[in-house]
């Protein structure tokens, strides 16, 4: 292939960057959110909050490109749903990110309180959605429809996890009401980690259509 | 479901020993604009000839295949190339207004066609050139040369021309790259309504332009039809590479 459209092509490589830069800053934010509640960090929780601007405005950075390009290039077929799943992807980031920051926010509200256990699913938990976001973000940028498609066991997996976590808090606070505060931002904890999840499967998704233009379903 | 109006069945063409279109085959619905797209070359406009029987006007044409209009073969010996041109209307690229007024050029075709009578010719002058969009800014000027036109009044005009000899196929070659943007989204509205009525077949270099009018699109490239279907999935999900490449500006 010889390189027609040199500015063109360049232009959309250089989309796909900045959008697995903002994958990185998501990744970071809720990396930071779990590790700020697993370690009780007022600061970390802090610093994820306010960071949360910026990812806000790469991706209406992100979208002002989307759509220039679009004014400008008239792009057709893979290009097309290039730039088509490129706007919900970064939809996708925005909301999870959100979601970190809520996760911090709980750090927060619960940081002048002991923990009423040590934690083990949530981080758990955590890992396995973090590992999902990144590996969303690899299918991505290789292109590899295989990976994305992975996605959908280990969003069953986060499913099961959660109800386990659900059922855990709930026995907590039948057996003491003392702690029904905690356990119910715990309990929150786990339906945001739930959710960032969810959100990874959409990304998958995107991944697919972006590769074979078919749709395939990745959470049920 | 739109019926075939058009059956293109294993269509070869030469030009002397030069093949120009390679076994084409591909049914074009009725009621329907379907583009031609391909790079400089690539026998779009060879193609289009085909349906109305132009290319037999040069003298090594060689062809070889079936063309079924309404089921019956156009290449039949026995076919009357002056009925089919009548079925089959055509536009070219530059507009060719007759050196006439614009009342005589939309009449030329049915006055030679027998129409005499005054009252009928004009019925169907005031209906091609209504069609043709073009009614409500010469209706005041009919008997005045067509030359001084513009471009794109010169353009709805020759479209006018080909509606009063009520075709049923009208074939269009690049209509509007010798108009300005104006002009060309006029006559692309145009399409849309005139889809209703007529068949047509449309070739453009302009891919946007075949995106924007057309509900089917095929892809010629070294004379052979690459690939043909809807115009939305052909521009978002072509089958073939070669047309991802093309559609994409990645070649031609």
């Amino acid at each position: 292939m010889n390189a027609t459209r040199g500015t063109y092509t360049k232009a959309l490589k250089e989309l796909q960057q900045e959008i697995l830069r903002m994958g990185a800053l998501v990744e970071e934010a809720v990396g930071n959110a779990v590790e700020s509640l697993k370690d009780q960090n007022p600061e970390l929780a802090q610093q994820v909050i306010k960071n949360d601007d910026l990812i806000d405005g790469l991706e209406l950075d992100i979208e002002d490109k989307c759509l220039k390009l679009i004014a400008t290039q008239q792009p057709m077929a893979k290009d097309l749903r290039r730039i088509g799943t490129g706007f919900k992807i970064i939809t996708d980031l925005e909301r999870m990110a959100d979601y970190a920051v809520d996760i911090a926010k709980i750090t927060l509200r619960i940081a002048d309180q002991p923990l009423i256990k040590p934690l083990i699913d949530i981080p758990r938990m955590a890992k396995l959605t973090m590992e999902m976001l990144k590996d969303s973000l690899d299918s991505y940028v290789r292109e590899d429809v295989e990976l994305a498609g992975t996605l959908r066991e280990r969003d069953d997996e986060i499913d099961h996890l959660y109800a386990q976590i659900f059922r855990e808090l709930l026995t907590y606070m039948l057996a003491d009401p003392k702690t029904i505060n905690q356990a119910t931002y715990l309990l929150f904890v786990g339906r945001y980690l739930e959710r960032i999840a969810d959100h990874t499967t959409n990304v998958g998704e995107s991944v697919i259509f972006l590769v074979t233009g078919e749709r395939q379903v990745l959470n049920d | 479901m739109k019926t075939t109006k058009i059956n293109v069945k294993e269509l070869t063409l030469h030009y002397g020993e030069t093949k120009a279109l390679d076994k084409i085959t591909m049914e074009i619905k009725e009621n329907q604009v379907t583009a031609l797209i391909g790079p400089s070359g690539c026998g779009k406009s060879t193609f289009l000839r085909v349906i109305n029987r132009m290319n037999d006007l040069i003298p090594t044409v060689g062809i070889v295949g079936t063309v079924l209009l309404d089921g019956e073969n156009i290449y039949h010996d026995k076919q009357d190339v002056v009925v089919l041109r009548k079925r089959v209307g055509m536009v070219f690229q530059s507009p060719n207004p007759f050196p006439k007024s614009i009342y005589e050029n939309v009449a030329y075709g049915p006055k030679i066609h027998g129409v005499k009578d005054k009252k009928a010719l004009g019925e169907i002058i005031e209906r091609s050139l209504h069609q043709a969009a073009l009614w409500n800014e010469v209706k005041d000027r009919l008997h005045k040369p067509a030359l001084g036109l513009s471009g794109g009044q010169q353009q709805r005009l020759c479209i006018a021309r080909a509606l009063a000899m009520e075709p049923e196929v009208i074939l269009m070659d690049e209509p509007t790259s010798a108009l300005d943007p104006i002009s060309t989204m006029k006559i692309e509205e145009l399409l849309n309504g005139l889809k209703e009525r007529y068949t047509i077949v449309i070739v453009t270099h302009n891919m946007q332009q075949a995106a924007r009018v057309s509900d089917d699109t095929a892809f010629f490239l070294s004379g052979v039809l690459v690939e043909c279907g809807p115009t939305g999935e052909i521009f978002t999900k072509p089958a073939q590479q070669q047309t991802e490449d093309y559609i994409t500006g990645r070649f031609g």
